[in-house]
């Protein structure tokens, strides 16, 4: 039985629909991510499986109970780390620490936690006076101090620096290997693609995609070639010297339907010198998580130009930020360029 | 690395008897005396305020009384009362919910009601470490304590449901910083109507009856008349505290919103 099942949710406030009939199962021993937009409905539905909220519709049941009537039976066998805040601002962190740990029947050793989180430093300093890494972490600390069998991590890396995310993931990995049950709410899909063994992509409060990262990265869309080039050409006759259907998905982005042999790849570059249209960006074969993404939650064609930017879930409007800055600094997207 | 393995076959259970409820009070405790406005809140302006006009007699007193600390002791124990169980509370409750404390609690073994127990005993903890400085103070400054202090602890306690009631609410429906401006200017108002510094009776009897109707009025009504030769509470008063000891908690109740 799955640690986490969830049918057919709907979650309305007034006559808003926040989330609309999703269905997901998280297992022990594993990491879901749940992965979309702001107001894609993530945060709904897992505030559901938390048991803050109660269920329009449909069915949630966590441990094969039901997290609201339950809840009293469930609060000591499930770790919450919020997004933001959540601890008394003037607590220091081990007393933080110390004192949640009192609320469970046994609770990891506080000090030996606090050193695992990389916090063993600043036991003794307020939570107001972290930094933002390090309220992450000892949030973390505390959404698993009660050694729970379901911990929900809410953006656990959003503001963290370098080090403190190589932390926070190998405490995540750790969860996983002792058997417990992870859901991961992220915008961040590079965590996603490393943290997560299965991926659930929320837009507009459904289940648009399911599957592990090489999964969503290979089977979906088939295989195809994609490339820049200025908006506009005439991709009939592209069609007809490939032998593949193609089409402009948006201005300047084009898709081939078409396995990307080298004999494809060399037919559409040909096809474009004749012509003697720039090549912007090339890419074959498996899509980038990003890609895939993108592609499912575009709202409209212009929209899907513009990819998630990490950390800005605080500012609504903010979180669709043009252009490649995110991915400038990869190395697998640079490599896979051949213009 | 030893954390977050719950060991196969072992289900994580709540702590059992009262021992989230003990760590959740020494916290609360704490961190109301770590708290630099709260103890300017809860000790130094009572103490202040009992200590110059003791000493500068400038204020009226009720006919009979000789001695300013006669009529201004009882009264100051109300006025700690109040500060500790409705701005202190309510304050620091406002802010809790705003930082999302609150919500980070709730998904936690220690469950509502140990939280509310849990700032209740705070409450009495703190207000027994005003009342022992604050007596300590007004018996150095020349109080002769009369009639039945017994009576003044059940007033106390009822006063303190109201006010953390009335405090509770503005917590659970305002923003932190509006809370925090809401319960001061409350603070004031039951202050100057509360008959803590000078007699009630010497307002205008159209105040006089609103004042009397108010917790801060009754409660000090009632300590002026258990601490004062003779030693009685006017039964109005007991009605008053009373009343206030129901409709505030519940009027929080209703209206609280946890984030």
């Amino acid at each position: 039985m799955a640690e986490i099942e969830v049918q057919d949710l709907v979650v309305r406030y007034g006559s808003t629909v926040a989330v609309d009939g999703v269905s997901l199962e998280a297992h022990a021993g594993a990491v879901l991510a749940l992965l979309g937009p702001n107001g894609a409905g993530k945060t709904s539905t897992v505030e559901t499986v938390e048991g803050y909220r109660s269920v329009s519709a449909g069915s949630v049941s966590v441990l094969g109970l039901d997290p609201v009537r339950d809840h009293r039976a469930l609060s000591a066998r499930i770790g919450v780390m919020l997004q933001r805040g959540g601890i008394y601002p003037t607590m220091p962190a081990g007393e933080a620490v110390r004192l949640f740990a009192r609320f469970y029947a046994d609770p990891e050793d506080p000090a030996a936690l606090l050193a695992q989180v990389g916090l063993a430093g600043v036991a003794g300093t307020p939570w107001r006076r972290l930094s933002g890494g390090e309220q992450q972490r000892l949030s973390l600390a505390l959404a698993l101090v009660g050694r729970p069998e379901v911990v929900f991590l809410d953006e656990p890396t959003a503001g963290v620096d370098p080090e403190g995310r190589l932390a926070i993931r190998a405490v995540i990995a750790g969860l996983r290997d002792r058997g417990v049950c992870v859901v991961l709410t992220t915008h961040e899909l590079d965590e996603a693609e490393r943290l997560a063994d299965r991926i659930v992509i929320v837009d507009r409060g459904r289940v648009v995609a399911e599957g592990s990262p090489a999964e969503l990265m290979t089977g979906l869309g088939g295989d195809h070639i994609r490339f820049g080039a200025p908006p506009g050409i005439d991709v009939v006759a592209l069609a007809a010297a490939v032998g593949a259907p193609a089409r402009e998905e948006r201005p300047g982005e084009y898709l081939l339907d078409v396995a990307p042999t080298p004999r494809a790849v060399a037919a559409v570059t040909a096809w474009l010198a004749e012509r003697d249209l720039p090549l912007a960006d090339l890419r074959a074969g498996r899509e980038r998580l990003e890609d895939v993404f993108l592609r499912l939650t575009a709202t409209d064609p212009g929209a899907a130009a513009d990819p998630m930017v990490p950390g800005d879930s605080r500012v609504p409007g903010a979180s669709r930020v043009a252009g490649d800055s995110r991915v400038a600094g990869d190395s697998r997207r640079v490599g896979r360029r051949r213009a | 690395m030893s954390a977050a393995g719950q060991t196969a076959g072992r289900t994580p259970a709540p702590a059992g008897g009262l021992r989230p409820l003990r760590a959740q009070t020494a916290a609360e405790v704490r961190m109301t005396l770590r708290r630099g406005e709260s103890v300017l809140l809860t000790l130094a302006i009572p103490v202040g305020l009992l200590v110059f006009f003791s000493l500068v007699d400038v204020l009226p007193k009720p006919a009979g009384v000789r001695h300013a600390v006669d009529f201004l002791a009882p009264g100051i124990l109300a006025l700690a009362v109040m500060s500790t169980a409705m701005v202190g509370l309510g304050i620091a409750t406002g802010f809790e919910r705003q930082y999302g404390v609150l919500k980070r609690l709730r998904t936690t073994p220690l469950g509502r009601p140990a939280l509310l127990g849990a700032k209740i005993l705070a409450i009495l903890a703190v207000e027994v470490v005003q009342v022992a400085i604050l007596v300590g103070v007004a018996l150095g400054l020349g109080w002769s304590p009369g009639g039945s202090p017994g009576l003044a602890v059940p007033a106390a306690v009822l006063a303190t449901v109201g006010f953390a009631g009335l405090g509770l609410l503005m917590a659970g429906a305002l923003r932190a910083e509006v809370t925090l401006a809401a319960a001061n200017g409350l603070y004031l108002v039951l202050l100057l109507l509360g008959g803590m510094v000078f007699p009630l009776t010497s307002l205008p009897s159209g105040i006089r009856g609103v004042a009397r109707a108010l917790p801060s009025g009754a409660l000090s009504d009632a300590l002026h008349g258990a601490l004062s030769a003779g030693g009685s509470v006017p039964g109005r008063a007991w009605v008053v505290l009373a009343v206030w000891a129901v409709l505030a908690p519940a009027a929080a109740a209703a209206t609280f919103r946890w984030e």
